[in-house]
This record gives structure tokens, C-alpha cells and sequence, in this order.
């Protein structure tokens, strides 16, 4: 490799870095759904990003969502944010939160106006907002200012054998530059903890590292439930993965070499002082897990696939990249990078590495990733547990 | 570095299975381990789909099953040198209820 490329973000009023520049229209709860989309199409240009909750949640459960929706407003590839709501508490409360970062925020509320007069109120914004928006330049950055977060989905025994070491050469690379990666999927750690609590960087560390591990297994343990079909999942069986434990092992080959510096819960934004490898606890099922990245700060996801999976997110390009022949060349519009070479022996890691650090730098300089053309804008909570 | 495609892999030397990297048809197959680099020749019992996964050894029910170095779980029977490997014939060590 020649000189390094240079990256090119948006610099945000807090400073953070980056690469998208969205502005979106977030709902508040399920019931302005209707309404927020209502703007995306008389505003195009601005993305909304319907979900299914936000009513009747409480305790750790409701600020999981408070947590979610203001993490997503205030990811550094978010513009500007207008946030609607069925009633005004909450609706500023999440405005609140994301103004937090001085970018522009506006809140509507939906009860004694009704739709019509919230959609075109919040419509009249949202037009300053994009065109605001449009008028911001990207400037020089490096992967020290950005967060990267990886995950895998419709893993087979190709993912631990390719595209997850392939992945685990960008961590490295974008940990020995300074930048910070999230890895998380706790339940997929089963038969290979005992390696991710070994790379923990100190006792505190790897403590909380196997409390939170500990638990999210107590729960799934405790229903007694036979897994098999869910965790592997029907298509890791029909890719060849037998066991938690064997596809523990291949998810695990994604996350670098470096140290594990912290443990986060599910949408925590990391210790901005402190860069490294994080480990997020989250749920492994992929639009849940990416979007409590993305909550956290992530602006650009890797995702490498056996089997082939199709995820987006509405702000953060998810990369996919694969080494099963099969699937790069029978679901070639969702694959951003073909590495089955590497299991060819056509060339080497390094070689797929430096080829993964050139999608990358692309995708952080502009160049749309296939789940961005396709439309996949997975945008999912995670619910820990019944609402009132 | 120009080598054979391989037409298995094992992830590290010591593995008692490796994992099909064609559809290949019963009969001997060229692989090579991706840790070491060790080129070797196995026995394949049955037609296998690419990404699923033959036994090295004979193994007897109960018997670890090892890749990357590691018990990734147990023979649920027994199994012969080149057979089939999945959900029919082994299972988790850590999630008892998760079997076919």
C-alpha cells in the first residue's frame, strides 16, 4: 500500500466525526409512525425511522428506548433531528437529549393538533434542516475520530474460516490507528467466553465482562428452551454450524487481537477518552445489535455473512462481506466484498485485510454500500422485557 | 502464492474435523490447515454440501469434537473416519437442550 488515503467526514457541533450527513425524522413511539413518514415524503431527502415501541415501557426497559432514541439522533451521521411524538413529555425529553450535542433538534407533538397540522409544522423544519444540512462540507478526518462497530449474521463455517478474520484485520487496524470498535452478541460467545475474558485489559474489566455475560445466559438458560433452530440459528444449521459453541468460535475470529478496554451496556456510548476494542452486551440478532451500535456512536458497521443476510440500518452503512462463493456470487446486490479468494489460497489475510481497508475507505468517503442502495433500513429495539 | 484450491480446510492441525470447501463426492480429498498450513489428505464417507463439516477420526459417542483447537461439542454417536458431521450426530456440551 502507497500513501494512506485520506477520509473525508462531517465534523459535528460536539466534535464528533461523521460520515453520513442524515437528517431524520424520528418517532417517539409506534403511534407517530404515520406522521414522521408523512414528512419523509413531503421533504425528501430526510429519512424517517419508524419502530414498533415507545408506549406503556417503564423502568430499565423504557431507558433502554429513551437511550436508543436519543443515541440514534445523536450519532455524529445525523445532521439534524426532528423528533415527534404522541404527547410533548417525552417527545422533548428526547430532543432534549439529543441537543445535548448542539446539532439542531425540533420536537412535535401530535395530541390536540392531529396529524395533519404536526406533518406539515414539522415539515416547514425539516425543509430548513436538509437544506442546512446540504450546505455542510466534509473535511479531512482519520479513524481515531470514528467509531466502527462489527457484527455477523447468517454466519456458516465459511464466516470463521474468511470474512470474520478478514474483519478481525480491519479491528486491528482501526485499534492500532487509534479509532474504537464495538463487538458484542452475548449469548454468541458460548464455548469461547473464556478468550474473550482473557483479552480483557484488567480485573475490573474482565469482571464486568463476565457478570454481564453470566446474566444475559441465566435468562436464555432459564427457559429451558431447546435453542437449536434459534441459537444457531436454521440458517448457520443449513451453512454447516452444528453448535453455540462452533459459531462462538468463528464469531469470535472476527474481533481483532488488541485488548478488550471496556464493557458497555446495550446502546452506552464509550468513554470518548478511552479508544479500543469495546464489548457492547447486546442480543445477536443482527438489526437489534447494529442499531444499539449505532445508539452508541458507531458510524460505519462490518458484517461479515456465511450464508448471506441482507441488513441495513437507516444511518450507518453495515459492509458485507463474505467468503462463501455460493452466496457472493448468488446474492451479489447485498455483498460489498467478496473474500472467498482468501479460502482459494489466492491470496492471503493481509491481502484480504488491505482489500477490506479499501471498501472502508471508501464507504467513509461517500461511496454508498450495497445495503444503502438495496434500502435496508433496519431500525429495531431491543425490549428487555414486557410493557405495563 | 499459488496453491491448489484446497478442497477441505481444518482450522488447526490436532482438529478431528474439517470443513468442505466444494460440494465434494465421497472419496479422497486434498485440504490443508489454515493455522499451520499442513497439507493432508482425508477420506470423505458421504456427499457433502460446501461449509458442512466430515470427521478426521473415528470418534466414539460422548467423544469431543474439536476445531480451532477447541471443544466446539460432542459426538451424539458414534461416528466414523469420514463421515457426515451436524445436528444428527453431535451436539452442544454447553446448551444440553439443544439437540436434534
Amino acid at each position: 500500500m502507497g500513501s494512506k488515503p485520506r477520509l473525508m467526514g462531517y465534523r459535528r457541533e460536539n466534535g464528533t466525526m461523521g460520515i453520513r450527513n442524515h437528517v431524520i425524522i424520528l418517532p417517539l413511539d409506534d403511534l407517530s409512525n404515520a406522521a414522521a413518514e408523512a414528512v419523509a415524503k413531503v421533504i425528501p431527502g430526510t429519512l424517517a425511522l419508524p419502530h414498533a415501541y415507545g408506549r406503556l415501557q417503564f423502568g430499565e426497559d423504557l431507558a433502554l428506548t429513551f437511550q436508543t432514541l436519543i443515541g440514534t439522533g445523536m450519532n455524529p451521521n445525523v445532521a439534524a433531528v426532528v423528533v415527534i411524538g404522541i404527547e410533548p413529555k417525552w417527545t422533548q425529553k428526547v430532543a432534549d437529549g439529543i441537543a445535548a450535542t448542539g446539532k439542531p433538534v425540533a420536537a412535535f407533538s401530535i395530541e390536540g393538533k392531529g396529524d395533519l397540522q404536526v406533518i406539515a409544522e414539522a415539515s416547514r423544519v425539516a425543509a430548513m434542516f436538509l437544506q442546512d444540512a446540504s450546505a455542510l462540507e466534509r473535511e479531512a478526518t482519520e479513524m481515531g475520530d470514528m467509531i466502527m462497530s462489527i457484527k455477523c449474521g447468517e454466519s456458516d463455517t465459511t464466516s470463521g474460516l474468511g470474512s470474520c478474520p478478514t474483519t478481525s484485520q480491519a479491528v486491528d487496524r482501526w485499534v492500532a490507528a487509534g479509532g474504537t470498535v464495538f463487538f458484542g452478541e452475548t449469548s454468541e460467545l458460548t464455548g469461547g467466553e473464556h478468550l474473550i475474558a482473557d483479552r480483557c485489559i484488567d480485573d475490573a474489566c474482565r469482571d464486568l465482562f463476565q457478570l454481564t455475560y453470566d446474566n444475559y445466559i441465566k435468562v436464555i438458560e432459564s427457559t429451558g428452551a431447546n435453542l437449536l433452530g434459534s441459537q444457531p440459528t436454521q440458517g448457520n444449521i443449513a451453512g454447516g454450524l452444528t453448535t453455540i459453541e462452533e459459531k462462538a468460535l468463528g464469531n469470535i475470529a472476527k474481533t481483532g487481537s488488541v485488548p478488550v478496554v471496556g464493557v458497555l451496556k446495550p446502546a452506552q456510548a464509550p468513554d470518548p477518552a478511552k479508544k479500543g476494542l469495546y464489548f457492547m452486551d447486546s442480543s445477536s440478532a443482527a438489526a437489534e445489535c447494529i442499531t444499539l451500535m449505532a445508539a452508541a456512536g458507531a458510524v460505519i458497521h462490518l458484517f461479515p455473512t456465511g450464508q448471506g443476510n441482507v441488513i441495513g440500518n437507516p444511518i450507518v452503512p453495515v459492509l458485507k462481506l463474505t467468503a462463501n462463493t455460493k452466496t457472493a456470487n448468488s446474492m451479489k446486490e447485498h455483498v460489498d466484498l467478496d473474500v472467498s479468494g482468501l479460502l482459494r489460497y489466492e491470496y492471503d489475510l493481509t491481502k484480504a485485510g488491505d482489500m477490506m481497508m479499501d471498501v472502508i475507505y471508501k464507504t467513509v468517503n461517500g461511496r454508498l454500500c450495497t445495503a444503502e442502495v438495496m434500502g435496508h433500513r433496519e431500525f429495531t429495539f431491543t425490549k428487555l422485557y414486557i410493557s405495563a | 502464492m499459488a496453491i491448489t484450491p484446497p478442497q477441505f480446510l481444518l482450522h488447526h492441525d490436532g482438529d478431528n474435523v474439517a470443513v468442505a470447501m466444494t460440494d465434494p463426492q465421497p472419496g479422497t480429498l486434498h485440504g490443508r490447515s489454515v493455522k499451520e498450513g499442513t497439507e493432508s489428505n482425508a477420506i470423505l464417507n458421504h456427499a457433502i454440501p460446501l461449509g458442512h463439516k466430515f470427521a478426521l477420526t473415528d470418534l466414539a459417542e460422548g467423544d469431543a469434537i474439536i476445531k480451532y483447537g477447541i471443544k466446539v461439542g460432542l459426538a451424539s454417536a458414534a461416528i466414523k473416519k469420514g463421515d457426515y458431521i451436524h445436528t444428527h450426530n453431535m451436539r452442544s456440551y454447553r446448551w444440553e437442550a439443544s439437540r436434534a
